[in-house]
């Protein structure tokens, strides 16, 4: 039973470090591309970001940033680069969640459930 | 400054601040804020935001290779996350209503205490404490292999521990930084965790924890893709061939060096922040 459960656990291990090193890899490919697209258009402009003035309303949602990913628009590529990045843990947890469920231990598939939660209402949450 | 310029030196910069983090341990994280800042003139809200961004590469970058090791300890990642990331939520709400003034003095004293952290030798003190009876039911106790083989440890102290790290993930989400010192310093001294256990659970939890305050940023508008892309690349990078050096290069005087540079950076926050120029 005792080596059931850890053999389980390395599985689990194994898949989550693959998981996190693909993430990572997929968001930073994404950032790249977009931003040779938004250099090769805007790398002559000047920059300021000196003052704060907030990003437009189409960066600052999912649904905004893969409109601008469908117009080739360079800034909301990047932007969809770091979305992907953010939901790389969440993705973590998820899978985390499944694995502790394989191995019945319930108490941190509750413990798994409410970090997921707290991740999602972030990410998605009524508007602050 | 054409944004081409701006991209690539930030990008270089960037390296550095991962490339040093990673040889040290320490994350690049707490400086590249005060370097975007102090630097760059950079509103330090898009300077939180960018930097929280390349917190979850660099961390989920290096998770990736100690998970597969077995060093982590899944199940105190998890449970401690809970903590974490209710934290980093409250920080990421606390972000929005205080002064940028007061961001960046109480950036200037956790730079101090990551200064005075970073001089610190690692602690190897060899502890057998008896089982703690919350920890057990809670199945935080694990082992880890080590040069002799597998060891296991008992873990200590969970009510302080949690409470650290939910101060731990308030300041991640308040000033976009990992908070790995004060991570390690909950699990290491408080829940009497072995070191190397701590470190690589710590960079288990970062990615986590600033996802939870990443979301809120994002929604909010602080995450510009033109500062954080620079950023994300060049910190991401510097870390991967950090991780390459680390066997080759002599730590010490790295640290010394890094830690008197964090401190000076310290000064320069609070100074900012005192006298309201941040």
């Amino acid at each position: 039973m005792a080596a059931e459960r850890n053999w389980t656990d390395r599985r689990i291990e194994n898949a989550v470090g693959n998981l996190l090193r693909a993430g990572v890899s997929l968001a930073a490919l994404i950032v790249f591309i977009g931003a040779i697209i938004y250099l090769v258009r805007h790398g002559m402009s000047p920059v300021e970001y000196r003052v704060f003035r907030g990003e437009p309303a189409d960066l600052r949602s999912v649904h905004g940033i893969l409109r601008d990913t469908f117009h080739l628009r360079g800034r909301g590529i990047i932007q969809l680069g770091l979305l992907v990045l953010i939901a790389t843990p969440v993705a973590r947890v998820a899978l985390s969640m499944f694995g502790f469920a394989a191995e019945r231990d319930r108490m941190y598939v509750w413990f798994t459930a409410v970090v997921f939660l707290i991740l999602l209402y972030s990410l998605l949450g009524s508007a602050v | 400054m054409s944004t081409l310029e701006f991209t690539l030196l930030v990008c270089a910069g960037s390296l550095l601040a991962g490339l040093v983090g990673a040889l040290t341990g320490l994350g690049g994280g707490v400086v590249l804020v005060p370097f975007l800042t102090l630097l760059f003139k950079v509103d330090i809200r898009y300077a939180i935001g960018a930097s929280l961004v390349s917190v979850i590469a660099t961390s989920s970058g290096a998770a990736a290779a100690y998970v597969k090791e077995g060093i982590s300890n899944i199940r105190i990642g998890m449970f401690l996350e809970i903590a974490t990331t209710l934290g980093a939520l409250l920080g990421a709400h606390l972000a929005a209503r205080v002064s940028t003034h007061a961001i960046a003095i109480v950036f200037g004293m956790v730079l101090l205490f990551s200064a005075y952290f970073a001089r610190k030798p690692r602690p190897l003190h060899e502890r057998d404490a008896p089982p703690d009876p919350l920890a057990t039911r809670l199945r935080l106790n694990g082992s880890f292999p080590d040069a002799e083989g597998e060891r296991s440890y008992n873990v200590q102290h969970v009510p302080a521990g949690w409470s650290l790290m939910f101060g731990a993930g308030a300041l991640s989400g308040l000033l976009g930084i990992g908070s790995g010192a004060m991570k390690v310093l909950a699990m290491d001294q408080a829940m009497r965790i072995p070191f190397k256990v701590s470190t690589s659970t710590s960079n288990f939890m970062i990615g986590v924890t600033a996802a939870a305050s990443a979301g809120v940023y994002l929604r909010r508008g602080y995450i510009d893709p033109g500062l954080a892309m620079p950023v994300m690349l060049g910190v991401l990078a510097g870390s991967l061939l950090g991780a390459k050096l680390l066997m080759r290069v002599h730590t010490k005087w790295l640290r010394l060096g890094f830690s008197l540079v964090i401190a000076l950076l310290a000064i320069e926050m609070l100074y900012n922040g005192l006298s309201g120029r941040i």
